[in-house]
């Protein structure tokens, strides 16, 4: 199985942000954008951080953000936004953040396919880092396994 | 055997780590039964729980429990996850 799709719109790369808020409002735009969260999901995703701590920096460089199922998914999905200048999140171990892996979905149950999925793609540890480098949404496609 | 993850949606990240430790348990030979939880539903996912999977920030929320507490630093180190999980049960 292969992540469903991954749109142009999902995908912002090499962006230069402030700090980690407006990466993870970066993130938000992308979902946004492709149509896979409203607007508000990204103050959704900044609350959860705020609330319970830099956690979703889950590997070297990465952080997860997301927030819970709820009225601002439009449909289960991801988004991609990669930084120019890596930002710290205050995590113990994994800063600073070059990827930020945006994650929507609409129920509990149905994501567990689609986290499988990222840890086929991630437990390769080199998959960050060749994101982070990616200059194209092609690219981005090819390292996630993903079609258009 | 009970393993419960935790983050703070029950989603994404405890996801990630369920499907991880189910990988190593498996490679491992031991039977168990993963779950995701968020900590607001921790009280009743992880009643039983052997042990809870989690990140350094979760700890103080966590609490008293008779559970081991396994903290995670990289959720995709399969190799560290293995070694954490093994001295746990071991």
């Amino acid at each position: 199985m292969s992540l469903p799709t991954l749109p142009a719109d999902a995908v912002i790369l090499g962006s230069e942000v402030a700090n980690w808020r407006d990466a993870v409002r970066l993130a938000g735009t992308a979902l946004s954008r492709a149509g896979i969260a409203k607007p508000e999901y990204a103050g959704e995703m900044i609350r959860m951080i705020e609330e319970h701590g830099p956690y979703v920096v889950i590997a070297p460089g990465l952080a997860l953000a997301h927030a819970r199922p709820g009225p601002e998914v439009l449909a289960d999905g991801i988004a991609i936004v990669t930084l120019s200048t890596p930002v710290n999140f205050g995590h113990p171990y994994n800063d600073p953040v070059s990827v930020v892996l945006a994650l929507a979905v609409a129920s509990g149950d149905a994501h567990i396919a689609l986290v499988a999925e990222l840890a086929n793609i991630f437990n390769d540890s080199s998959a960050v880092e060749e994101l982070a480098a990616a200059t194209s949404v092609d690219e981005v496609r090819r390292i996630m396994g993903a079609v258009q | 055997m009970k393993i419960v993850a935790i983050c703070g949606a029950g989603i994404g990240s405890s996801g990630i780590l369920k499907i991880n430790a189910e990988r190593v348990l498996g490679r491992l030979g031991i039977e168990a039964d993963v779950t995701a939880a968020h900590l607001t539903s921790l009280e009743s996912d992880a009643a039983n729980a052997q042990v809870i999977l989690t990140s350094p920030e979760f700890v103080d929320a966590i609490g008293k429990t008779n559970a081991d507490i396994v903290i995670v630093e990289n959720y995709f180190d399969t190799a560290e996850l293995t070694r954490k999980l093994e001295a746990a049960l071991g």
